[in-house]
């Protein structure tokens, strides 16, 4: 942990994500503004402190201020929702395999050799499009294709905690292969867990932000960062704006929990295997 | 090297038939079909048009008879597109998405690997710490903020380029696409180069060839590069299908006549020949690519050749 506090820039990451996280959830309240509410009168009004409009409104007269925050929060919601699902799913997968070793270890890694080699987004689009679009699927399907570097990780881990005294020690007190994955396996890896898991978080927030652009992820009245990004873009020449402020949180909030996660990986020198 | 080479050939098939398949049953099994409208049709000419198509069939008899036509090189129909054949729309798309691809896919490794280098032998002073912000920024900042930005800039403030459109054989309206799909890749291959040549260059015998007073250019390029591009190749494929994502993004917003709308507006019609098309010419890019980077590994490295 010293090699991440003496990592300023981390740090500064990890500070300004928490501003970004809670200013989310704060501001909302500091605007009188709601977020579904049409103001005629300032239609695409432009950032400014002239009007209650701080950061502007898009094509129908709505807060900018007020959707990007609170897209924020959705699409930080999201993406440690996921994140916890994939990590779920990761370690049970990759600690079996890890532990079991052998012929199951092979087949299990054979099946996630296949899946990493398949358009799995192409995948996530025919789930989402076909079993209609609600958050609860978004969660689900998300997660369920952010697993497989997670399973990889914990797997080595486990191969080479398997050789560990402590596991035959168990074996010796006559534990069964279950009791220790979940006694002994799973609490010796959770620091590469935290590491990898701090960086599947933005994957995941850029995922559900690029489904969401395709119209795919997030529906109105419900706003996540993607589907005002996917508005804005298409305003970009007359009101810049209603794409930049969006994308600059967007942008923000991936920089740093990439900047963080890639400072906690190197000071707790955690390698893919 | 050659039967390796045959035997990763033919294990692509039963990939492919197993994504093909569950593709097929995934978008029979899904509420909805292809001919659902607004108004829905009367039944006779739904019992016609199903009929036309062969949908009435038990499914069964569907999968076998696309199986079939498959092996003769015919993806069918469209459903959505009537007057087209998925085989001619893919045919018109394809070229436009594979440049895109294909030139967004070279910057990526032509300017990401130099730039690892660059960083790796300067570690620890300005130009590793701007690369690497580079990297990071490149990976973090998604294609649907950069593109819309860099036309913002470079096609409507400074009016150097088209912000959208597309005129065939014209490199100014890919600049800014191909820029966006290679930035992601570009980054990793990047931080990726850096970190595994760091690895290299502190083994022994990398110091055995400082000693022997080689030269540092001739270090890395004879004896450290190789190696350390190993890590990097394997990241080859996961970079095509990342590129490919990105083009389905940044089809749409340069309004570029590639194939990428086709997946998910195919998807969202119930258009199932037309996905099951997509999803094929998709695989198969993958499937290739990963058959080009087993050779590139054996290039790499001498012992997989051995095996």
């Amino acid at each position: 942990m010293r090699g991440l506090r003496r990592n300023r820039v981390a740090l500064a990451a990890l500070a300004i994500m928490i501003v970004v996280a809670l200013f989310s959830g704060v501001g909302p309240w500091l605007n009188p503004n709601a977020a579904d509410t049409l103001d005629w009168a300032h239609v695409a009004a432009s950032p400014g402190f002239e009007h209650a409009h701080w950061w502007g409104t898009d094509r129908l007269g709505r807060d900018l201020f007020v959707r990007t925050l609170e897209g924020t929060r959705v699409s930080l919601a999201i993406g440690l929702l996921a994140t916890l699902i994939s990590v779920g799913v990761g370690i049970s997968y990759g600690a079996i395999a890890g532990y079991v070793g052998g012929r199951t270890d092979h087949v299990m890694m054979r099946v996630i050799e296949i899946l990493s080699g398949l358009p799995l987004i192409f995948f996530v689009i025919f789930l989402t499009v076909i079993f209609g679009r609600g958050p609860a699927l978004l969660f689900l399907t998300i997660g369920a294709v952010g697993w497989l570097s997670m399973a990889r990780i914990v797997r080595g881990q486990a191969l080479s905690i398997r050789q560990r005294e402590y596991i035959e020690a168990a074996i010796a007190l006559g534990a069964g292969s279950g009791r220790i994955i979940v006694k002994h396996v799973v609490p010796n890896l959770i620091g590469p867990v935290i590491v990898y898991a701090t960086l599947t978080v933005p994957q995941i927030i850029l995922f559900e932000s690029f489904l969401s652009f395709l119209g795919l992820g997030i529906q109105e009245p419900r706003v996540s960062l993607g589907t005002l990004i996917a508005a804005g873009a298409g305003e970009m020449e007359a009101a810049p704006w209603i794409l930049l402020i969006p994308g600059g949180m967007l942008a923000l909030l991936l920089l740093c929990l990439n900047i963080f996660g890639d400072g906690l990986r190197d000071a707790l020198d955690v390698k893919e295997r | 090297m050659m039967r390796y080479f045959l035997t990763r050939l033919a294990g692509a098939i039963p990939t492919l038939l197993i994504i093909v398949s569950a593709t097929f049953f995934l978008m029979h099994a899904a509420p909805g079909g292809p001919f659902d409208q607004e108004q829905s049709l009367p039944p006779e000419i739904l019992a016609n048009l199903q009929r036309a198509y062969g949908l009435d069939q038990p499914i069964w008899t569907q999968y076998v008879r696309y199986l079939g036509s498959l092996l003769h090189g015919d993806f069918g129909p469209s459903f959505k597109y009537q007057d087209f054949t998925v085989t001619e729309l893919i045919a018109q798309g394809f070229p436009v998405t594979l440049e895109l691809g294909v030139i967004a896919m070279s910057l990526a490794v032509l300017l990401g690997v130099p730039l690892g280098v660059l960083a790796a032998l300067r570690h620890n002073r300005p130009a590793d710490y701007a690369a690497m912000s580079l990297a990071v920024a490149g990976i973090a900042i998604p294609s649907f903020v950069v593109l819309p930005f860099l036309g913002l800039v470079f096609g409507i403030r400074l009016h150097w380029l088209p912000v959208a459109g597309w005129e065939p054989d014209s490199l100014r309206y890919l600049l800014l696409p191909v820029v966006t799909l290679a930035l992601p890749p570009l980054a990793y291959i990047a931080r990726m180069t850096r970190g595994s040549l760091l690895e290299v260059l502190g083994s022994d015998y990398i110091r055995t060839a400082r000693a022997k007073g080689l030269p540092l250019h001739v270090i890395v390029m004879r004896h450290a590069l190789r190696p350390a591009l190993m890590p990097v190749a394997s990241y080859l494929v996961p970079a095509v299908a990342s590129i490919m994502t990105g083009s389905l993004v940044v089809e749409s917003i340069a309004g570029l006549p590639g194939i990428g709308r086709y997946l998910v507006q195919g998807a969202l019609n119930r258009d199932y020949t037309l996905v099951l098309g997509m999803v094929i010419i998709y695989s198969t890019l993958l499937i290739g690519m990963g058959l080009i980077v087993d050779v590139f590994y054996g290039w790499l490295d001498p012992r997989v050749r051995q095996r």
